[in-house]
């Protein structure tokens, strides 16, 4: 049974413009349990649950709940990532449109387990029509009495890739340009302001109502030994049915990328976006879980038509333009990639540039500040690990010789 | 001296919270709005500059009524994105980057907005269009004065 409605449980029963019709699917029972409990105690259950991040990174949730209300301070926040900007990346998006009173409920009982009194969802800037959807259901939810002491405030992004990054985000909320922190210290210690914070993605939040009304032992069973629960897939590109599937961690690609989504002839199939991996049709049956491949849950499948070294160019030239330009490495070594990657394109690459390629990707890998420079060289990396021959075609006067 | 756009007694929250809303009230950041910024914030106007500069949908020149944003990423690339911004600059009659004489129209390539089940994609303002055809995007424009 790969599929299995956990997150998007109510999407399509409920309407979700009328927060009755939420109370009707258990809505908020959850928050009035975790309120009987201790904090502590709502801390515990989530970190039993095994539940990680879903934005990319899979982070343990409940330790870093456990760290914020740990730190000292009376002043603390939780923040909702809303700033779904990865390329192929749109499950979010159909959360939001179709169940915004999870994530109210999932941010509230963040709140009161990190000790929190406010709350903040940074939704972007491209999801502006989302808003009315997500603001009703806070103002029904907060009318209703279910948000006291409690408050949430929706704060729109202006268009950055970046800003989904967590520290970006936070330096976006405080009103200036979203570029990344060095750390530590850590948000969970000095996020928001200099205050403890946690930001979790939307779908981690969603998972928490179901995981506190349930249990951590109902939730813990689900998924594989380091990958709990379900993740919601957005599959785009050369597919029948592109659209958003739940399914349980663990699942064979194939499942996703061929059954469900009725793919055919796959190339390559970028999993993550732009800063996630790329591999070859040769891997599909890899499971979709955190100790394999992940990240935030896009797969974007590329048909034999398609050519490499152009999606990888096409992949450096967003992450190019996407770079919050504080760190040298991600800065320059994404621009410089573009320069070499565009070599290729036009069948001018040489021998030197794949060594530089490599160099540069592990410098990049290394050094930069955040997530985007570390994880901008994976889609080169991948590619010159599984697709060299494709590079080597595209060496000047070569067709096809092997040059390493 | 011209009209202060952020009266006294009603200040703004924060630096990106006022470009935002300047923008919406004034159209674009014009040089005006940043300079009186830079003074409720007592920060340089450059720092202003840099903010507004810094975020996409921030424009601190003059731009058409409505704004058009051909989503260009991998997903809408792969459903023929190509073609939409073909038929985008010729109904249009500019380029990405331009603006229509009659300020009707800005035209911009943007990264991926999260439509990618429904590519190819783009924004006018702030209303998605999905399943974009040549046909079906001069329609769609139409109904932008």
């Amino acid at each position: 049974m790969p599929q299995l409605k956990i997150v998007l449980k109510n999407c399509g029963i409920i309407d979700p413009k009328h927060l009755q019709t939420y109370l009707e699917q258990d809505g908020f029972k959850a928050l009035a349990k975790a309120r009987q409990m201790t904090p502590a105690g709502v801390i515990a259950e989530v970190k039993a649950s095994g539940l990680r991040g879903r934005g990319g990174a899979g982070f343990p949730c409940g330790l870093k709940w456990e760290g914020a209300r740990n730190s000292p301070g009376d002043e603390k926040y939780v923040i909702c990532n809303a700033d779904e900007g990865e390329v192929g990346t749109f499950k979010d998006r159909y959360i939001l449109e179709n169940d915004p009173f999870s994530l109210v409920e999932g941010l509230a009982i963040a709140g009161y387990a990190v000790g929190a009194g406010q709350g903040y969802i940074y939704l972007r800037a491209e999801y502006h029509y989302l808003l009315e959807k997500l603001q009703g259901a806070i103002d029904q939810a907060r009318e209703a009495g279910y948000l006291e002491g409690f408050e949430i405030v929706v704060r729109e992004g202006a268009g950055a890739y970046v800003c989904g990054e967590e520290s970006a985000l936070m330096e976006s909320i405080e009103g200036g340009r979203g570029e990344s922190r060095y750390r530590p210290p850590f948000p969970t210690v000095a996020g928001l302001w200099q205050k403890p914070t946690t930001i979790n993605n939307v779908e981690t939040l969603m998972n928490i109502p179901r995981i506190v009304l349930n249990g951590s032992g109902w939730f813990s069973q689900i998924g594989t030994e380091r990958s709990k629960g379900t993740k919601v897939f957005s599959v785009s590109g050369d597919v029948a049915r592109p659209s958003v599937y739940e399914l349980v961690l663990g699942t064979p690609l194939r499942e996703l990328v061929e059954e469900l989504a009725g793919a055919k002839n796959i190339k390559v199939v970028q999993i993550g976006g732009a800063t996630g991996r790329i591999i070859p049709y040769a891997m599909i049956d890899t499971p979709l879980a955190f100790e394999n491949l992940l990240g935030a849950g896009a797969v974007t499948v590329f048909n034999e038509s398609r050519d490499v070294i152009d999606i990888v160019h096409r992949t450096m030239e967003f992450l190019a333009e996407e770079s919050c330009g504080k760190c040298t490495p991600c800065r320059q070594g994404t621009e410089v990639m573009v320069e070499t990657l565009a070599r290729f394109c036009r069948g001018q690459g040489s021998a030197k540039d794949i060594k530089a390629l490599d160099v540069l990707a592990e410098t990049m890998a290394l050094t930069s500040l955040c997530g985007l420079g570390q994880a901008a060289p994976f889609a080169v990396l991948d590619t010159l690990k599984y697709f060299r021959n494709d590079y080597e075609k595209q060496i000047s006067g070569s067709q096809g010789v092997r040059v390493a | 001296m011209s009209k202060k756009f952020f009266p006294a007694n009603k200040p703004p929250a924060d630096l990106l919270v006022a470009l935002q809303q300047a923008q919406t009230g004034v159209g674009y950041l014009t040089p005006e709005v940043l300079a009186e910024l830079a003074g409720t914030f007592e920060i340089p106007v450059n720092d202003v500059y840099g903010v507004a500069s810094f975020y996409s949908f921030l424009v601190t020149k003059p731009c058409g009524r409505h704004i058009i944003r051909v989503c260009r990423s991998l997903p809408c690339h792969l459903k023929d994105a190509e073609m939409i911004i073909e038929t985008v600059k010729k109904e249009t009659g500019i380029g990405p980057g331009e603006t229509t004489p009659d300020g009707r129209f800005s035209f911009e390539l943007t990264n991926c907005i999260g439509l990618c089940d429904r590519a190819p994609a783009m924004l006018i303002n702030n209303d998605p269009h999905v399943d974009l055809t040549p046909k079906k995007i001069a329609r769609i424009l139409r109904d932008y004065r």
